[in-house]
C-alpha cells in the first residue's frame, strides 16, 4: 500500500513538473498547430490523387494528423521525456543514490514518465485537435466508448514508449555517452511510430514490418482505434505484448547494468 | 552594453566609432568567426563522435525526404508535381535552411540564456552580443543537413528534363543565398521574440523548421490564404517557390507578376534589416534576471 502511494505521489511530481512551465506548452500547442496545418494540406493532396489510401477516407487522413499531432509528446515519439535526465544521472554517477533508494528504478521512472505524459496529453493534446476540427471535417467518433477505447490505447502506447526509452536510456551504462542512442531511437521511433506517414501508407513489404514493430502501438494503434479502422481487443493485444516483452528486457539490461555500478568514495 | 564596449575597447575605440555600422558588422563578423573556430576546434577533439553526428544529423534530416518518397511510391504526381519537382523544390530550401541553421541554429536557446542568467555574461564581452549568441556552441555537425539538401538538388537537377537557360542556372545560387538570408532573419527576429517570451522556443521553431516543411512541397498543395501569408507576411515563399517555378516553367501562385522570381535578394535583405531592428528592440528591453 504505501508503495502504491509513493508511485502515485512520484507520477503527480511529474505532472507537475511539466505544468510548470505554461509558456513553453503554450509554444509547443503554436507548433503542433502548425505542424498540423502543412501535413493536414499535403495528405489532402495525396488522398486527392489516390482516394481510400491505405483503406482511409479524406476526413480519416487528416484525422490522423491533428490525432497524431495532439499524441507525439504523450508518447514521446520526439524522446525528450526522462531519459535525458536518467542518461545524465548514469554519466555522472549519481545513479548510484537511485540504486540505494528503496524504490525501484524502472518502476520510478516508469511512474514520473506516466504524470508527464497525461500533462501532455491534456497541455498538448486537446487544442490542437480542437484547432484542427475548426479547420477541416474530421472523422471523429461520437461514442464516448470509442473515446475511452482510444485512451486506453494511448496508455498502452505510453507504456511501450516507457518501456523502449527505459531500455535506451540503460544503454549509456555501457556506452557512457548515451547521445548517439538516443538520437538513433529517436529516428527509428518517428520512422516506424506513424509520424512521417501513417503506416498503412507504407508500400509493400516495408508496411507489413513496420506494422508489427513495436513503435506501431505509439501513434498508428491509438488513432486507428479512434477512427474505428482496428478493432479494440486484438491491438490492446499488440500493444500489452511489446509492453510486457519491452519491460521485461528493460529488467534484465537493468539488473546487469547494477551490478556494473562501482560505487566510488569521496 | 555599448558602453561597456567603449570602455573596454580604449583607444582602438574611436577608430571604430568613426566607421559607425560598417566597422560594428565587420566587428561581429570577426567575433563571429573567432567563437565559432573555437567550437570546430573543440568538437574536432572528439572526431569519431563528430562523425556520428553529422551522420546523424544527416539521416535525421533525410527522413523528411524519405517521407516524401514514400508518398511518390503511392502517386505520380502530389499537388499537379511530378517527384524530380518536388525534390527541386526540397533541396532549394532543405540546403538554404540548412546554410542558416548551421549559421545561426543555436539561436533558438536564447530564451533559456535569459532564464539562467548567462546571457549577463555575453554582455560584458567586448564583442556584439548578436554575434556571440549566434555563434554560441556553433555546431558543424549541421553540415549534415545542407550535405543532404544539396544531394537532393543535385539529384533534381539531374532528373528534371530542362532547357537551362544561362538565367535559370544562375537562378539556383541566388535561391540558395536569399533563400538562407530570409531564414537568418527569421532566426534572428525569433530569437528577439524571445527576449519577450522567454519560455518559447518552439516558436521559433515553427517558423523555422515548419517553414522549410512547407516550402518542401509545391505551392499548390495549400490553401490560398496560407500561400497568401506565406508570400506577403512572412517572406517563405521567396525562398524557393518564386524562383523555382521561373526555372521549373510553371505557373506563380497567386497570379503575381513574373519577375517576383529576381526578388528574392532584395526580399532577403529586406528581412534582415527588420529581423536586425527587432533584435536591437528585443537587446534593449532585457532586464537580466539576476540570478
Amino acid at each position: 500500500m504505501g508503495t502504491g502511494r509513493l508511485y502515485a505521489a512520484v507520477a503527480a511530481g511529474g505532472f507537475r513538473r511539466y505544468a510548470t512551465y505554461r509558456m513553453a506548452t503554450a509554444a509547443g500547442v503554436f507548433t503542433n498547430t502548425v505542424f498540423g496545418l502543412i501535413l493536414a494540406y499535403t495528405y489532402l493532396a495525396l488522398w486527392d490523387q489516390r482516394p481510400h489510401l491505405g483503406g482511409y477516407d479524406q476526413a480519416q487522413a487528416v484525422t490522423f494528423v491533428w490525432v497524431s499531432q495532439g499524441l507525439l509528446m504523450t508518447v514521446a515519439v520526439l524522446g525528450g521525456g526522462f531519459e535525458d535526465e536518467l542518461i545524465e544521472r548514469i554519466r555522472t554517477g549519481d545513479i548510484a543514490v537511485d540504486l540505494y533508494r528503496p524504490a525501484d528504478l524502472q518502476l520510478w521512472w516508469l511512474a514520473s514518465d506516466l504524470g508527464r505524459a497525461l500533462f501532455h496529453l491534456l497541455g498538448r493534446g486537446l487544442l490542437p485537435l480542437v484547432f484542427g476540427a475548426l479547420l477541416f471535417p474530421l472523422a471523429l467518433p461520437v461514442s464516448p466508448l470509442t473515446w475511452v477505447a482510444f485512451l486506453i490505447a494511448v496508455l498502452l502506447g505510453t507504456l511501450v514508449s516507457f518501456a523502449i526509452r527505459f531500455v535506451v536510456a540503460l544503454c549509456a551504462f555501457w556506452l557512457l555517452d548515451g547521445a548517439g542512442v538516443s538520437q538513433l531511437a529517436v529516428l527509428t521511433a518517428i520512422f516506424c511510430s506513424g509520424m512521417l506517414l501513417p503506416l498503412n501508407v507504407f508500400p509493400g513489404a516495408l508496411g507489413e514490418v513496420v506494422r508489427l514493430l513495436p513503435w506501431s502501438a505509439l501513434l498508428q494503434a491509438p488513432v486507428d482505434i479512434l477512427l474505428g479502422t482496428a478493432d479494440p481487443l486484438p491491438t490492446y493485444a499488440f500493444q500489452a505484448l511489446w509492453a510486457v516483452l519491452l519491460l521485461a528486457l528493460g529488467r534484465l539490461v537493468q539488473s546487469a547494468a547494477t551490478r556494473r555500478v562501482v560505487v566510488q568514495g569521496g | 552594453m555599448a558602453e561597456t564596449f567603449r570602455a573596454g575597447a580604449g583607444e582602438g575605440d574611436r577608430g571604430w566609432a568613426r566607421e559607425g555600422e560598417g566597422g560594428r558588422v565587420r566587428e561581429g563578423l570577426r567575433a563571429y568567426r573567432l567563437i565559432t573556430a573555437m567550437w570546430i576546434r573543440s568538437t574536432m577533439a572528439y572526431r569519431a563522435s563528430f562523425v556520428m553526428n553529422t551522420l546523424g544529423n544527416f539521416a535525421g534530416t533525410a527522413l523528411d525526404f524519405v517521407a516524401i518518397m514514400l508518398m511518390f511510391s503511392q502517386v505520380d504526381a502530389l499537388g499537379g508535381y511530378r517527384l524530380p519537382e518536388v525534390a527541386f523544390l526540397y533541396g532549394l530550401s532543405a540546403t538554404a535552411f540548412g546554410i542558416a541553421d548551421l549559421a545561426l541554429g543555436s539561436m533558438d536557446r536564447l530564451g533559456r540564456r535569459v532564464r539562467d542568467g548567462t546571457l549577463d555574461t555575453l554582455l560584458v564581452r567586448p564583442a556584439p552580443v548578436l554575434a556571440q549568441v549566434a555563434a554560441d556552441r556553433f555546431g558543424l555537425r549541421r553540415l549534415g543537413r545542407i550535405l543532404q539538401g544539396l544531394l537532393i538538388l543535385g539529384y533534381a537537377v539531374a532528373a528534371l528534363d530542362l532547357s537551362w537557360t544561362p538565367l535559370k542556372v544562375l537562378m539556383v545560387p541566388m535561391a540558395l543565398l536569399s533563400g538562407a538570408a530570409i531564414f537568418c532573419a527569421v532566426f534572428v527576429a525569433g530569437a528577439a521574440f524571445q527576449f519577450v517570451a522567454l519560455d518559447a522556443s518552439e516558436v521559433q521553431n515553427s517558423f523555422t523548421y515548419g517553414g522549410q516543411t512547407l516550402l518542401q512541397y509545391p505551392p499548390t498543395v495549400f490553401a490560398r490564404e496560407l500561400v497568401r501569408g506565406v508570400t506577403f507576411v512572412l517572406p517563405l515563399a521567396f525562398v524557393n517557390w518564386l524562383p523555382a517555378l521561373y526555372v521549373l516553367g510553371r505557373p506563380y501562385p497567386l497570379d503575381l507578376p513574373l519577375w517576383v522570381a529576381f526578388a528574392p535578394p532584395l526580399v532577403g535583405a529586406g528581412c534582415c534589416a527588420l529581423a536586425g531592428l527587432a533584435w536591437r528592440a528585443g537587446l534593449r528591453s532585457y532586464r537580466s534576471t539576476g540570478s
